[in-house]
């Protein structure tokens, strides 16, 4: 195993490569409530929406692996990849925040990858589809959970609602990068490999306005939204989070169980 | 080794039965073949494939799975057993056999709704308590002690109980 790997560039594997960084990176963050979240089920819950992602972040890079074809596997694409070899939006890496911050995070993720991963249960790609057949449920269940949560804190008491839509405000300008398409994902929507995200974008703003306006939330005036994780251009927060994920690969070379 | 048609069905029969007993570690009172993970066993020339269906994404106990099958096969002599994970079609709760369900509740577990679908999903569902079977019974918590279950609680006999969730 070497000490850091670098990737090679086709459209299907880099797009592939892309959601598996997305779930992986989520799933990391989720994982660091363990033990701190507000209350036993919360604490739960987080661990198992980290765990459902890890896992789907595991299949993808798996099959990434399988669709690359140069000895690479799940291991090293979480391990061995420096910040800029990462293809996440730039959502997932928003550090933890207070809670308000994380349910809001999980709530615009999941409010897209449950009309993402749906969507792609139609896939050609027969791995894709059986990949979202599974995604597709857990996401629902994590955004009605989140959904939840947003109502609860919006409408709850002043200090919730302050913090609810402060969460708001500082993420909202993340949302964009998620419906975005690279040119070289048209041959993947032409064969209908792969969804084009921008489709997505309505019917995710219509699902995410509903549950805000029921939880008293205002959308922010401005419509500017942040964009570089797709092409490996990272806020300086994944580095710190590589650094706790890669430490014992990175300290301990070829270390196993 | 060559293998006739009739020794390769016999030797699929054995290699069967041994994988369809390992239990799955989370809930042992339920067999992966009780589950519908066991998905098919082929015996060739070159030795024994087993393939399994993992449940959810991030279910830990499918390397353990995979694990207990290897030894299993070992016991009844087949040498380097291949386990294989299949995906496509992606597993459902609809696929755990009516045995499996009879065995979850006698666990204390209560059985997925069959065919409940996104709506079963959406808790839009009467989960009967495993204990009295008395269908007055609330969620307490929608994530639990795994992946795979939710917490409730019935209000009848009082008492806390786990749902196996639909998938």
């Amino acid at each position: 195993m070497a000490t850091a790997i670098c990737i090679q560039n086709s459209a299907l594997f880099m797009y592939v490569l892309g959601r598996a960084d997305d779930a992986l990176i989520l799933g990391h963050r989720l994982s660091e409530w363990c033990g701190h979240a507000p209350m036993m089920e919360e604490d739960m819950a987080l661990a198992n929406m980290g765990l459902d992602l890890i896992g789907q972040a595991r299949e993808l890079y798996t099959y990434a692996a399988e669709v690359e074809g140069a000895g690479n596997d799940e291991d090293k694409f979480a391990y061995l990849r420096d910040v800029q070899h990462y293809r996440n939006v730039l959502l997932v890496e928003r550090p933890n925040g207070d809670f308000a911050q994380t349910m809001m995070r999980q709530f615009f993720y999941s409010a897209f990858a449950d009309c993402y991963w749906r969507a792609m249960m139609s896939s050609t790609d027969p791995t894709l589809a059986a990949i979202a057949a599974k995604s597709e449920k857990e996401s629902a269940y994590h955004l009605r959970h989140s959904s939840e949560w947003i109502i609860r804190l919006g409408d709850g008491t002043d200090e919730s609602h302050r913090r609810a839509q402060s969460a708001l405000n500082d993420l909202w300008p993340f949302t964009g990068e998620l419906f975005q398409a690279n040119p070289e994902d048209d041959a993947l929507f032409a064969g209908r490999i792969a969804v084009d995200p921008r489709g997505l974008l309505q019917p995710w703003t219509e699902n995410v306005t509903a549950i805000l306006r029921s939880a008293r939330l205002t959308l922010p005036q401005s419509q500017w939204m942040q964009k570089g994780g797709r092409s490996g251009q990272h806020s300086e927060h994944l580095g710190h989070l590589l650094s706790e994920l890669q430490s014992l690969q990175r300290t301990y070379p070829n270390a196993t169980w | 080794m060559v293998i006739t048609p009739a020794q390769a069905r016999d030797l699929r029969e054995v290699a069967w039965n041994a994988a369809a007993q390992v239990v799955d570690p989370e809930i042992p009172a339920l067999t992966i073949a009780d589950l519908g993970v066991l998905r098919d066993v082929v015996v060739t020339d070159q030795g024994v494939e087993v393939a399994i269906t993992p449940t959810y994404s991030g279910c830990p106990a499918m390397n353990m799975i995979a694990l207990e099958i290897e030894l299993a096969l070992e016991r009844e002599g087949f040498r380097n057993p291949v386990i294989r994970t299949v995906l496509s079609p992606a597993w459902t709760t609809d696929w755990m056999s009516e045995q499996g369900r009879q065995k979850l509740k006698e666990y204390g577990i209560a059985p997925p709704v069959a065919g409940g679908g996104r709506r079963a999903l959406f808790g839009e569902q009467e989960v009967a308590c495993p204990q009295c079977g008395s269908a007055n019974t609330e969620v307490l918590s929608e994530f639990g002690s795994t992946s795979c279950k939710a917490l409730w609680r019935c209000k009848s006999c009082r008492e806390p109980f786990d749902y196996f969730k639909c998938h």
